[in-house]
């Protein structure tokens, strides 16, 4: 890790401290929001280390607190996470070693690096690949890369476990208006992505779609009808096709070419 | 109930789209029209859940403290506030309005 603190700039590891302090208030609030619900203290606790993907929390335990089954919560995770398949294309070549410039042969610096690979893998996560992709030298890419992954999930699980702490000190924590950080979140996460009209469009379908439907179906399922407004889509797909395409350069991080789209400051 | 097979089942799920770009790199591309798929299923879902989870509880409507500082939040958000501005101020609309006894 030494490399990293010493190629990343001040300015980079400022931003990343305050992404991470954003991250961190959402954490607290989702871990205490789990246990004043009633879910075990394992639970917010083996989601944050084993799924580390902020929005796919929430949502997975978002449809299990409205009685929705666990096959719905995770179809609902699994589903906001698929963004993370193009991020790996986009930051494959850092996901790697920290320090490639030492170059050693052998058995053991085989294992090595493939451990710092599957490691890096976990940490690649919204904010973590809008840092990457703003860099202008492999060296800083990478050093963006881990700065913000390792740093991020540290905080994230720490403050995970403070929540838990707080949630179960507390009496009521619809008092302090918890409840209202989940949807706060998912909305902050999706507002920076509706650019394109059939975006919207379909986004909006999807909304009325899930609440016209949450009266009379089973929880859980309304979320998964809410699908259904990206039917909206259809006529607009060859267009998007024919004009949205961009050259990007195979192999250097073409998959995500547009960073705007990564939303930083939540997600975890 | 949130079953440790479910977590464990969504970390698996989770991780495997992770690893997929490293361990194919440089020999598939995501072609874009998939990319962009994929990007809107997960913008349709995150507004479906903020919309039920910020106006129902259960099968029946959540009450007006709740919206309302989800509503506040996301004025804030499309104004580009900071994140923690935006978390901050829909935990305390929402407690200020159930303080002053709306649910």
């Amino acid at each position: 890790m030494r490399f990293v603190w010493r190629t990343a700039s001040p300015a980079l590891l400022r931003d990343v401290g305050l992404v991470c302090l954003a991250d961190a208030i959402v954490a607290v609030s989702f871990g205490a929001t789990c246990v004043g619900s009633g879910l075990a203290w394992w639970v917010p606790v083996a989601l944050s280390v084993l799924v580390f993907a902020g929005g796919a929390q929430i949502a997975a335990v978002g449809v299990v607190l409205a009685g929705g089954s666990p096959v719905a919560a995770v179809l609902a995770g699994a589903v906001l996470n698929t963004r993370l398949l193009p991020y790996g294309f986009a930051v494959a070549d850092v996901v790697g070693p920290v320090n490639p410039g030492a170059t050693q042969v052998g058995a053991i610096a085989t294992v090595r690096r493939w451990l710092a690979r599957l490691l890096g893998t976990h940490v690649i996560t919204d904010e973590s690949v809008a840092f990457t992709l703003r860099q202008d030298s492999a060296e800083r890419r990478r050093s963006a890369f881990w700065a913000c992954g390792v740093a991020l999930f540290v905080l994230w699980n720490v403050s995970v476990l403070l929540g838990v702490a707080l949630g179960s000190a507390m009496r009521d924590t619809n008092a302090f208006g918890l409840d209202a950080t989940f949807p706060a979140v998912m909305l902050a996460l999706a507002l920076p992505t509706l650019t394109s009209r059939p975006t919207r469009l379909a986004a909006g379908t999807g909304a009325v779609i899930a609440v016209a439907l949450t009266p009379v179906l089973p929880a859980g399922l309304p979320l998964l009808a809410a699908l259904g407004g990206l039917a909206t889509r259809w006529g607009g797909w060859r267009g998007l096709l024919g004009r949205r395409s961009r050259p990007g350069p195979a192999g250097d991080g073409g998959a995500v070419t547009d960073t705007s789209e990564v939303p930083v400051g939540g997600g975890r | 109930m949130m079953p440790m097979t479910a977590i464990v089942a969504l970390a698996v799920v989770t991780y495997g789209l992770r690893l997929t770009g490293p361990l194919l790199r440089g020999r598939v591309t995501v072609p874009a029209a998939a990319e962009r798929l994929f990007a809107d299923a997960a913008t349709v879902l995150l507004i479906a859940l903020a919309a039920t989870s910020a106006l129902t509880a259960g099968h029946g409507f959540a009450g007006w403290a709740r919206p309302a500082g989800v509503l506040v939040a996301g004025v804030l958000a499309a104004r580009r506030a900071p994140f923690p501005v935006v978390v901050l101020a829909a935990a305390g609309v929402t407690a200020l309005f159930r303080l002053a006894g709306v649910s």
